[in-house]
């Protein structure tokens, strides 16, 4: 079984904060980290090598920084690991990153199971892997909560949808997106991380994939950022006081409208 | 050559440091009395920087635009919805993006379109048109009758290309986000996640798309300058609905599909809908969500209680999830769902910003905390330092009266 699982270093949101005050943004020793979801879709990848058997390869696009979320998934235990790095990747869209990354993958020779992240902590757009799966012509299982079974080509999986869950069969080679319940992440070993230590990453160009330029960077990405702001602080915010009973009887007044029949 | 990076140009810089603030990616550096200092490796060229600084120091070169680029661009006309069914039903979303997308068709003077997907399906049209839409394009086909991501986004990238319109608008619920990113990709347009508002720029008349990042500590506007049709999915609730107008009139197009577009390589072996009816909590009007301060399982059958009397769903924080007091499915947050209702009350939850991701564009927030310090109480509308334990069950208590005019 031949198995790749795309990941992403992001700004650590948690320490991504606003000054109350000045209401700007609070940037001091941001940290970089691997994009939660994608421990997921590490450790999901490799139960099903444990299973299946076969290779997985770890792939990000980024910075040459971003090897530490390469290093972080080969002391998980994947196989392999490939940086696609270069300045005229900078500034890509989804639409962009998806293409780069389809070539990446088609340029390793395929694989029979993709994994990805439900999104990025960054963007939140969730738009990366269904675009990978259509630049390469796959089939696509978002939001997998489970995959009960991979045999004979084929994969069925679990899909955790707004108003239930969706029981799927695809045939295989296939791209799935993980949500956090599927698995418990593992902590990477101590020969894991000794072992991360020592494998060679490869670092890919844009002229190693084969890529067209214009389909790439800024200037291969439909959307561009016009604008970026802090959102205004809400204000007008009351605080209610009193006797436990007064303030709900205060509060139940303010939302009478939500009562269910009133509204 | 590919478009070069950020330049600072060092004789206007002042060394404020506003671009070093605005910059996530701890890409630029200003030490005290010195120019600011791009770190090129870090830099993604998202301009955030560029449009902070107050002496226009940075500067980022323009896209390339191909010259007919933008002649091509022009002949795209009319905004488009993409229709969500449920259970057979026309998801409320639908209508909110109807109501919205009349909005930009007027700004524009086109037509506003809704697309229409699945089978036995066409009894609905008149209820598109009296929400809003001028025309109503409906693929019925057997192979529709189950939503399934390669179909849908086949037939709608064919029906784009044949129709070419200029902004295509679909909900940013589970199928939305599933399907729109494929058809973006087929069609080669820009696709713009999650926006909470949506504008047409008067003088360029492009869609000025404006969504959170960051979790919410962001907000970008994100425009398509020739790529299209723009694309973009909107949450359940953030926009409004037009009154039910029955008199309007549309025309309905039924549509012809080549079969080999109908193909799919996933099937659906079964669909098992959560039991209640408020379970999709992302398309709840009001939702009472318990954190840590709700001290064990049982204690979230009171905020049951108060659900009831508001109508509402139950979520739940991160922390009421990992200690196995409700399922994963309502958890709220950062790695759950992101919800947008009209009412959301925080019950013992402190408002961590993982949390605040998922709910801070909530119209009402409600926060019930013992903490004074809460970061929740940041965003409430309404607070209440006191334990969740003791006031929901009064809260409900109150509301019936409310209801029943006693109060």
């Amino acid at each position: 079984m031949k198995i790749v699982v795309c990941i992403k270093q992001v700004p650590d949101t948690a320490e991504v904060k606003t000054d109350p005050r000045t209401h700007t943004l609070v940037r001091e020793g941001t940290r970089s980290i691997l994009n939660p979801f994608d421990a997921f879709a590490i450790e999901e990848a490799l139960r099903q090598r444990e299973q299946h058997g076969g290779q997985v390869t770890a792939i990000t696009m980024g910075p040459a920084h971003a090897e530490a979320v390469l290093r972080e998934a080969l002391a998980m235990g994947v196989d392999a690991a490939v940086l696609l790095g270069d300045r005229v990747l900078a500034g890509s869209d989804t639409w962009a990153t998806s293409y780069a990354l389809a070539a990446a993958v088609r340029k390793l020779g395929g694989a029979d199971l993709l994994f990805f992240g439900k999104q990025a902590a960054d963007g939140d757009t969730a738009q990366v892997g269904p675009g990978v799966a259509a630049h390469l012509n796959l089939p696509q299982i978002t939001y997998v909560r489970r995959i009960a079974s991979v045999m004979d080509g084929k994969i069925r999986a679990e899909r955790l949808l707004d108003h239930g869950v969706e029981v799927v069969v695809s045939s295989l080679p296939c791209l799935l997106t993980v949500v956090k319940e599927i698995n418990e992440p593992r902590l990477p070993s101590l020969t894991g991380v000794l072992r991360a230590r020592t494998v060679e990453i490869e670092y890919w160009n844009a002229d190693d994939i084969g890529v067209a330029p214009e389909k790439i960077g800024l200037d291969g990405s439909p959307t561009r950022v016009a604008q970026v702001f802090v959102p205004p602080a809400r204000t007008g915010g009351v605080m209610l006081r009193g006797a436990p009973a007064d303030v709900a009887a205060k509060l139940a007044k303010e939302l009478r409208i939500f009562v269910a029949g009133n509204a | 050559m590919a478009t070069q990076g950020i330049t600072i140009d060092h004789e206007r810089c002042t060394g404020c440091g506003l671009c070093v603030e605005s910059c996530l990616f701890d890409a630029i550096a200003c030490a005290p009395g010195r120019k600011a200092a791009l770190n090129a490796d870090r830099c993604t060229l998202c301009g955030a920087c560029v449009k902070v600084c107050p002496v226009a120091a940075i500067t980022q070169p323009e896209k390339k635009v191909a010259a007919d680029a933008v002649a091509q661009a022009s002949k795209w006309r009319d905004v488009w919805v993409v229709a969500e069914l449920e259970n057979r039903h026309v998801h409320s979303v639908t209508f909110e993006l109807l109501g919205e997308g009349r909005k930009l068709a007027d700004a524009l003077g086109e037509r506003l379109g809704v697309v229409l997907l699945g089978h036995g399906v066409q009894s609905l049209v008149d209820m598109l048109v009296a929400g809003g839409a001028d025309v109503v394009h409906v693929v019925d086909r057997p192979e529709l009758a189950v939503v399934q991501d390669e179909p849908y986004a086949a037939v709608l990238a064919e029906l784009i290309k044949r129709y070419r319109p200029s902004i295509v608008l679909g909900g940013a619920t589970s199928a939305g986000r599933s399907i729109l990113p494929r058809v973006a990709i087929l069609v080669g347009a820009g696709l713009t996640a999650d926006c909470t508002a949506l504008e047409i720029d008067p003088v360029t008349r492009l869609l000025r798309q404006t969504r959170p990042a960051f979790g919410g500590r962001l907000f970008a506007t994100i425009e398509c300058c020739t790529a299209r049709p723009q694309m973009a999915t909107v949450r359940p609730k953030v926009m409004k609905p037009l009154p039910t107008n029955a008199t309007r009139n549309g025309d309905v197009h039924l549509e012809e599909i080549a079969a080999g577009l109908l193909a799919s390589r996933v099937t659906q072996v079964s669909f098992t809908p959560e039991k209640a009816a408020t379970a999709d909590i992302t398309s709840a009007d009001v939702i009472v969500a318990g954190g840590r301060g709700m001290q064990r399982a049982a204690n979230f059958r009171m905020l049951e209680d108060l659900a009831r009397v508001l109508g509402g769903g139950i979520g739940a924080s991160r922390a009421a999830v990992d200690a196995g007091w409700m399922p994963y499915a309502r958890q709220i947050g950062q790695t759950g769902r992101t919800v947008c209702p009209k009412l959301y009350i925080a019950c013992g939850i402190s408002g961590q910003v993982q949390h605040l991701a998922g709910m801070s564009e909530a119209k009402i927030i409600v926060a019930i905390n013992k903490d004074p310090e809460a970061p929740i109480f940041r965003v409430a509308h309404y607070g209440i330092v006191g334990d969740a334990l003791v006031i929901v069950p009064l809260l409900t208590t109150a509301l019936k009266k409310v209801a029943t005019g006693a109060a």
